[in-house]
């Protein structure tokens, strides 16, 4: 293991100072919406998603809010169906999809591997105008009346008998699959033809593992959602018989073809943060990652097996049993990819030299709600449990931990580990600290009581609960909950948008971290690197006891500026 | 906040429950270990291996196949043993013995329609007798749900154009919650209802007596359950019988003259009037002896008792109250008769209709439709 310490992976020629960075290269509105420079175009991603995330937060408030009385509290049945179904299509669709892969791949993606840019940069562009016009067609229909068929869409009650903005939310969504697509194709071909000399597959970054794992995903499940979507249009405009029994179609079908995407899916949206966190943990412990090859390999398990489980949301249709077994089996065995990088991960901990800065805080917050959210999994894919508890708040608290705690967790950890890298600022890391710990508390004060809520028989999509008011204590409990995580949320704006004016400058490696990404300048130049870097070492060769005073260093100045 | 408020289980009534909480607590336990066990070294190296401490760091491992190997046998093992049981519970909750109960459901926006197999029928309540197999039928006639009773552990989606079957055996007499639990439109959260455990005994009564439930019978079918359960059959028979009682037979419409000397139309305010304060206007000719039923009955049992009146027919009195000889025996034969065929012919045509009959236009199966929307 090298013990070089300036160019710990790479031989990079030192930088000269920078004159432009790929921030400062233009300044007028067109030099922004066509660029072609992958870093701009993630920034354009990080607004866009920040404020989805913003908007489908305020309708979970509103949904917690009103489920505080078992006879509801502000809201009509109607309107509160619509609600939900805005919170969960713009989350899942507009954010959780989005978020890592489309803000933190698109950035660090080239950087990491010492590519220029992405394979497609123009392709890249049009990824980000697909999925504005995405977002703008669903925000009009939820605007101009709303749509009340759930995130899920399940026909006929989507196809025939929704009489909401039905079909212009799923042409949103059919585009919005595009702009997914685009992102896994340029991915793959990325990180197949872009690597810098001796970048070989086996030295890249996990997070590169992970992206390529979720391009594989984004380029063939994609596909079968917006095909689905187009079909209930279809049905819906044209009265094609695809999906429903009046006009002659089989209504699980679409459950069948939904899921064989949207099972997938839930990797599209926390594979990326496996990846965040696999580098946040070793570069916190100052030490090699454990089982790099298991890490790397249970991506590509994940992706796999993550096509042939769909069938685990239907035990309860009508789909046969011997289908049920099978796909129960291959659940069961899909969780244990998951548990070898928690393993893996808790193991790269030992014998570390671990730096508790908000990084690391949310990386191990996130493993705190993966491992709840994994292991609940377990109820799900145990097909006997799963007949009580399908369809109901177990569910309901089960993704939330997977997908939201997994990928917003991964995503404030990401994006407070290249923070100082994207803007050239530090933000004040205390604050981040503690509102880390805010996060994760609220999270579990939020989701837990929704377990109990689910084993206790509370069906999701519940707008009254006047004949079950034994349901009542959880409920505020978890809106409660839902205050803290909010606060939780809205602090991070703060602290990070003052960085940009106030906080001292980064330089390049503030957390002393390896990788190609940490050895240009910080905000990167718009062709990422000064030279063509060359690898020459394994990734993650950090040594905790020769490069522990030099971090020391590297923390007093964060400290300073706390 | 009493503890009863604060429920950490549901309530356990079926023969499904013990098994299925069994395994749930069995992956809840493994669950804690893993979590637990898992996080506390996360928690312990963070602090132990904090930058600074004067832990031990020599000689770090970062890679181990031997672990790796342990940390994915041991899981692999114990999700094949969990997948198994799971597997076995689940293939009982799907196979239903062979002489179970069947009854069917029919879900639709946003009510579910039930019926016994002896035709009695009930919405969004179904009762069941204890410690016997039920077998549900189920389908649907708009969009999907699903028929969910936590108490028992079951649930099964409804869905439009095939039959679903499940099956339990309430083990628990009770009254317990029933669900919808596929998101089905705007009241999707008030298409529920309870299932209700009776015993044995209960239940046939129950089953015998048409149901309890007000809308399998018509209003005059009601009346005259009514007619014979509070009383009014003792005395009130198929011909008049001065100075006891008159006969309601054909009551309705004619001018009655009062002792009083009033001249009062029997319509459906008389009625309901001589039901409550009969003493206010006694019939000229028969004495005041029947009791007031003011407070006593409801408005709706009063619009019932109206329907049956109306309908003309009158039961014959018990034969201990038979006064006056046989007369209007022939009668009082006819006018039964005459109603329990009217009750049969209406019973038959809605087990016989087709649902084209019917008017559906969802032509899904003999349980598919109902003639009448009867919306909440």
């Amino acid at each position: 293991m090298s013990t070089t310490v300036t160019t710990p992976i790479g031989n990079v020629e030192p930088a000269p100072k920078p004159r432009t960075n790929y921030l400062t290269n233009g300044h007028t509105l067109r030099s922004w919406l066509l660029t072609e420079d992958h870093k701009r175009i993630a920034i354009l991603y990080l607004i866009s998603v920040s404020f989805f995330f913003m908007l489908g937060g305020s309708f979970a408030g509103m949904i917690r809010w009103e489920l505080t009385s078992p006879a509801g509290n502000i809201l009509e049945s109607d309107a509160y169906n619509r609600v939900f179904t805005a919170h969960g299509a713009i989350m899942v669709f507009l954010f959780l999809l989005v978020a890592v892969p489309a803000v933190l791949g698109n950035f660090c993606l080239p950087l990491m591997i010492g590519a220029k840019d992405l394979a497609f940069p123009r392709i890249n562009l049009l990824s980000w105008y697909l999925y504005t016009a995405a977002g703008t067609l669903v925000l009009i229909s939820v605007i101009s009346g709303g749509v009340d068929a759930g995130w899920t869409f399940y026909t006929p009650y989507s196809s025939l008998y929704s009489n909401s903005n039905v079909s212009l939310c799923l042409v949103g969504v059919f585009i919005g699959g595009f702009s997914s697509i685009t992102t896994g194709v340029n991915f793959i071909a990325t990180v197949h033809r872009m690597r810098a000399p001796g970048m070989t597959w086996f030295r890249m970054p996990l997070f590169v593992w992970a992206h390529y794992a979720t391009g594989i995903i984004m380029m063939l499940g994609t596909p079968v959602v917006a095909i689905t979507l187009l079909c209930v249009i279809f049905e819906r405009t044209f009265q094609l018989p695809i999906f429903s029994p009046e006009l002659g179609g089989d209504p699980v079908l679409f459950q069948h073809m939904f899921w064989f995407y949207s099972h997938p899916a839930v990797y599209i949206m926390v594979l990326p943060s496996f990846g965040v966190i696999s580098e946040v943990i070793t570069a916190f412990s100052r030490k090699r990652v454990f089982g790099y090859h298991f890490i790397a390999f249970s991506s590509l398990a994940i992706a796999f097996l993550g096509f042939l489980v769909w069938g685990h949301h239907m035990f309860v249709s009508s789909q046969s049993m011997y289908q049920g077994v099978a796909f129960s089996l291959i659940t069961f065995l899909l969780a244990v990819p998951s548990a070898i990088k928690v393993f893996n991960w808790t193991a790269t901990m030992w014998k570390g030299n671990i730096h508790l800065n908000s990084p690391m805080i949310y990386a191990i917050g996130f493993m705190g709600l993966f491992l709840i959210g994994g292991l609940t999994g377990l109820f799900l894919a145990c097909m006997g449990t799963d007949v009580h508890l399908t369809a109901t708040y177990f569910i309901v608290a089960h993704f939330h931990y997977v997908m939201v705690g997994g990928t917003v967790m991964g995503f404030l950890a990401g994006l407070h580990f290249w923070w100082p890298k994207m803007t050239g600022k530090l933000f004040n890391d205390n604050v981040a600290r503690w509102n880390a710990i805010v996060v994760f508390l609220g999270f579990n004060l939020t989701f837990f009581p929704q377990f109990i809520l689910g084993w206790l028989g509370m069906p999701r999509r519940y707008h009254y609960y006047y004949f079950a008011p034994e349901y009542q204590p959880f409920n505020i409990m978890s809106t409660l909950g839902a205050t803290v995580l909010g606060v939780g949320f809205i602090v991070p704006v703060f602290y990070l948008i003052t960085s940009l004016f106030k906080g001292k400058p980064a330089g390049d490696n503030p957390w002393g971290a390896h990788g190609l990404e940490w050895q240009t300048t910080s905000p990167p130049p718009t062709e990422n690197f000064y030279y063509d870097p060359i690898v020459t070492d394994d990734v993650y060769d950090y040594d905790p006891v020769a490069e522990h005073e030099q971090f020391l260093e590297k923390q007093r100045q964060l400290g300073a500026h706390a | 906040m009493n503890l009863a408020n604060f429920p950490f289980a549901p309530p356990a009534a079926s023969n499904f429950a013990s098994e299925m909480d069994t395994l749930f607590y069995s992956i809840f336990g493994l669950s804690v270990f893993f979590a637990v066990v898992t996080f506390f070294f996360v928690v312990f190296y963070a602090f132990r291996y904090r930058a600074g401490s004067s832990a031990d760091r020599s000689s770090p491992v970062y890679e181990n196949m031997k672990m790796e190997v342990i940390w994915i046998v041991v899981p692999t093992i114990l999700a094949i043993i969990f997948f198994g049981w799971g597997a076995k519970v689940y293939a009982d909750v799907r196979i239903p013995p062979k002489d179970a109960k069947e009854i069917y459901v029919v879900g639709k926006q946003w009510m579910w329609h039930i019926q016994h197999p002896n035709g009695v029928r009930e919405n969004n309540t179904l009762h069941v007798p204890i410690d016997t197999d039920i077998k549900l039928t189920m389908i649907s006639q708009d969009v999907i749900h699903a028929f969910y009773i936590p108490a028992f552990r079951v649930q099964f989606m409804v869905v439009p154009g095939r039959y679903t079957q499940m099956w339990f055996r309430p083990t628990q007499i009770g009254t317990y919650h029933l669900f919808c639990n596929m998101y089905c439109g705007a009241q999707h959260s008030e298409m529920g209802g309870s299932v209700i455990v009776m015993s044995k005994k209960d239940y046939a009564e129950w089953l015998a007596n048409n149901g309890s439930m007000r809308q399998n019978l018509t209003p005059a079918q009601a009346g005259e359950k009514l007619f014979t359960k509070i009383g009014c059959a003792n005395c009130h028979g198929p011909v008049d019988m001065p100075p006891r009682a008159p006969s309601l037979a054909g009551l309705y419409g004619k001018t009655r003259e009062m002792t009083n000397g009033q001249k009062l139309l029997a319509d459906e305010t008389y009625i309901r009037e001589a039901i409550l304060r009969p003493s206010e206007a006694v019939l000229k000719g028969y004495d005041n002896t029947m009791p007031a039923y003011d407070k006593q009955i409801s408005e709706d049992d009063i619009m019932s008792l109206i329907a049956f009146i109306k309908a003309g027919a009158m039961p014959s009195l018990p034969a201990s109250n038979l006064a006056a000889g046989s007369a209007g025996t022939e009668a009082q034969v006819k006018g039964k008769a005459g109603l329990n065929a009217n009750a049969l012919e209406y019973n038959a045509e809605r087990a016989d209709a087709t649902p084209t009959e019917r008017g559906s236009s969802h032509a899904v199966g003999a349980m598919a439709a109902e003639k009448v929307d009867q919306k909440r």
